[in-house]
């Protein structure tokens, strides 16, 4: 009983369209574009999101990244003799951390100097990072072949090094490297293992191109990295580095380590550990040489900035769904009147005015929810296309879909209970009477 | 709230419709328009009445009210042996769902619907099954001459054979009284006779009938004829054949 009514109302509904296609298409138009384009940019917006998410995520959330960087030039003092500078985050502050700093779980101290190494006739450009053994602790850098740099390598300076993919492509080819020296400056580096490469986050691109250091060439650029033991470096590489700078000419700078990381227990340390960073460093270092960076405040930043972002995607194409959906209640009241003189026939032969509420909410219903359904489509449609031809990560989820399916429905009852209300109130005599 | 699928608990003695000094007035800004006067009209179950009368006389009006599409402003109307002056908007649309068959003028099918599907409308508020609905409705549509043409649109029809839908679409809920207004008003001399054919072998099945003509000939086909004036019963003859 109750099927046959909905299926009577739904065939009713679908005839009524019908016999003006045109008009009920274009009307449908205004809500296939407002789901899609909900659809679209909550894709596109999710897709930005999760890929900051992901490259913030790679930074290490329990980690606090002290970086050297330039002081800004005083100029009153400097002049234009000055030749050496000297500045940056030393070996005395890590041990300083290790010492004052109780949360703190693993210290990283980190030396990166641009290069270029040369294995038989193969030459490239590279980063050459002194670190420690325990680097793979706080970075997602992993070791594929071999082995990673080991205590005893430490404690002898030993000229071996750690080659990650990337320069392993470019140095060898197709030849297995472990075992194999590669020469830098005079010196020779035996290969002991293979890392995965360090993927390059625009933020921490972006900040290293604010340090002044050896690795300044490497940072912003995108080359490998080559891990070689922190004393080796510190012995064969010393702390000097001869920079070219357009205002003073030639510059000697003297920096010790271009970066800290520190490692916390627990990712609710961190923001105390950053306050006690501060303190100590603010109390040995006069010039404003170094920078903390918090990837946890980042991927709470890149959270408030997704916030807003979808909000404000959200609102545009919600203002473009309640226009479609003024444009459907537009022609629903065109409909109800043209269709005075069928709804008193309707009313004489012994509707109710529930009867004629739920017919012409249903033809509503009907224009909405397949302009839903088509919407829904194009809406898949669009961020395939953004992602093969724009090269942007998209990301539809579930519940996108069912929010805008859902609007959609929502949008045909609100904008559609007018007109059908208005239709059931007409006076059946003056109906029968119209036209 | 009344039930009417269930049998009618009026009896078959006595007239189906009373109306008891029944008035119906329009405000015109400040002044009242009357346009039905004190009307005193019993009819039984199974007679034929023609209502005529010169335009503007109150027939349609009066028409209306038995129909229940309208509600007097005074006086009482009693149809089944139910008062209907006091009904709501639900109440009022069952009865005429469930009582009332309308034959219009000018035909009143809807146009999107073809010939089964407009024969079935009433059938659909009161709510018979889809089997049900649909084997009547065909049975209708041969009944009154359009076995070949169930699935044609009002506007494929000539004016008599839409006339005919419309009296098959009057008679599907099986009502107690069919109401014609001008039924051969918008048609031919022999679609008009077509029609009052039909009317007649209703009138000999025993259904009641109540016409609303311009014509005194279709008037004679009745067995009464009820003549209006300004509002009023003017006068009421009895045909004999
Ligand atoms: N809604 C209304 N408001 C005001 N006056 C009305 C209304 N409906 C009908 N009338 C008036 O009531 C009177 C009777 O109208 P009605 O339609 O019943 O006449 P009729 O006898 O059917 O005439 P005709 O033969 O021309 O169809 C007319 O004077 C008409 O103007
Ligand atoms: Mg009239």
């Amino acid at each position: 009983m109750f099927i046959f009514r909905l299926k009577r109302t739904v065939k009713l509904g679908f005839k009524s369209l019908w016999m003006h296609r045109l008009r009920s298409t274009l009307t449908t138009l205004g809500i296939i574009f407002g789901v899609s384009s909900v659809i679209a940019m909550l894709a596109i917006g999710e897709g930005a999101s999760r890929d900051a998410q992901e490259k913030i995520a790679q930074l290490g959330s329990r980690n606090i990244i002290i970086k050297t960087i330039k002081p800004p030039e005083d100029q009153a003092a400097g002049g234009q003799q000055q030749t050496l500078m000297e500045y940056g985050l030393t070996y005395k502050d890590a041990e300083r951390f290790q010492n004052g700093i109780p949360d703190v779980q693993v210290i990283v101290p980190n030396r990166r100097i641009s290069q270029q190494a040369l294995y038989r006739n193969r030459r490239t450009s590279l980063e050459v990072v002194g670190t420690v053994p325990w680097y793979p602790e706080i970075s997602p850098t992993r070791v594929r072949f071999g082995r990673f740099l080991s205590t005893t390598d430490m404690h002898y300076r030993q000229g071996v090094c750690v080659l990650d993919e990337r320069v392993v492509r470019e140095l060898f080819a197709l030849d297995d490297p472990i075992g194999q020296d590669v020469k830098i400056g005079g010196d020779y580096y035996r290969v002991v293992g293979v890392a995965t490469e360090q993927s390059q986050t625009p933020a921490s691109a972006d900040l290293e191109s604010k340090d002044a250091t050896g690795a300044k060439k490497a940072s912003g650029a995108n080359v490998g990295a080559m891990y070689v033991p922190l004393t080796t470096v510190r012995e064969r590489f010393g702390e000097m580095s001869m920079q070219m700078s357009s205002s003073s000419g030639q510059t000697l700078e003297r920096i010790e380590l271009q970066e800290i990381i520190v490692q916390v227990q627990d990712v609710d340390m961190v923001m105390g550990t950053r306050q006690s960073v501060q303190t100590l460093l603010s109390r040995f270092h006069k010039k404003n040489d170094y920078e903390i960076v918090v990837p946890l405040e980042l991927m709470r930043q890149a959270k408030d900035f997704q916030r807003i972002f979808t909000i404000v995607l959200g609102s545009i194409a919600a203002i473009s769904l309640l226009v479609g959906g003024i444009g459907i209640m537009n022609i629903m009241m065109a409909t109800v009147s043209e269709r005075t003189r069928e709804i008193g026939i309707r009313r004489a032969l012994g509707a109710k005015k529930k009867d004629i509420v739920i017919q012409f909410l249903s033809e509503t219903l009907i224009l909405t929810l397949s302009g839903g359904f088509l919407g829904m489509a194009l809406g898949a449609l669009i961020p395939f296309f953004v992602t093969h031809f724009g090269q942007m990560r998209t990301v539809i989820t579930g519940s996108s879909l069912i929010l805008a399916f859902g609007i959609s429905g929502a949008v045909g009852i609100a904008f559609g209970l007018y007109p059908a209300y208005r239709a059931a109130n007409m006076d059946p005599i003056e109906s029968l009477r119209h036209e | 709230m009344i039930e009417f699928r269930q049998e009618p608990k009026f009896g078959t003695d006595g007239p189906i419709l009373v109306m008891e000094d029944l008035c119906k007035s329009y405000q015109l800004g400040h002044t009242e328009l009357r346009v039905l006067r004190e009307i005193n009209l019993a009819i039984e179950s199974g007679e034929y009445v023609a209502i005529m009368g010169p335009s503007g006389s109150g027939k349609s009006t009066l028409l209306n009210m038995i129909g229940c599409l309208d509600r007097p402003t005074s006086g009482d109307y009693r149809l089944g042996g139910q008062s209907v002056s006091a009904l709501d908007d639900d109440e009022l649309s069952m009865i005429r769902g469930a009582r009332i068959g309308f034959v219009f003028q000018s035909f009143n099918l809807i146009a999107q619907l073809n010939v089964v599907e407009n024969i079935e409308i009433p059938m659909y508020y009161q709510g018979y099954s889809e089997h049900e609905s649909d084997e009547r409705a065909r049975e209708l549509a041969t009944m009154v001459g359009l076995g070949e043409r169930l699935g044609h649109r009002p506007s494929e029809l000539s004016g008599g054979q839409q006339q005919r839908v419309a009296i098959a679409r009057a008679l599907s809920n099986d009502p107690l009284i069919i109401l014609a207004d001008e039924p051969t008003g918008n048609l031919d001399s022999s679609s008009g006779a077509d029609i009052l054919a039909i009317l007649d072998r209703l009138h000999n099945e025993g259904k009641t009938l109540i016409v609303v003509t311009h014509d005194e000939h279709i008037a004679t086909r009745a067995e009464r004829v009820v003549r209006l004036f300004d509002g009023r019963i003017d006068k009421e003859e009895f045909n004999r054949r």
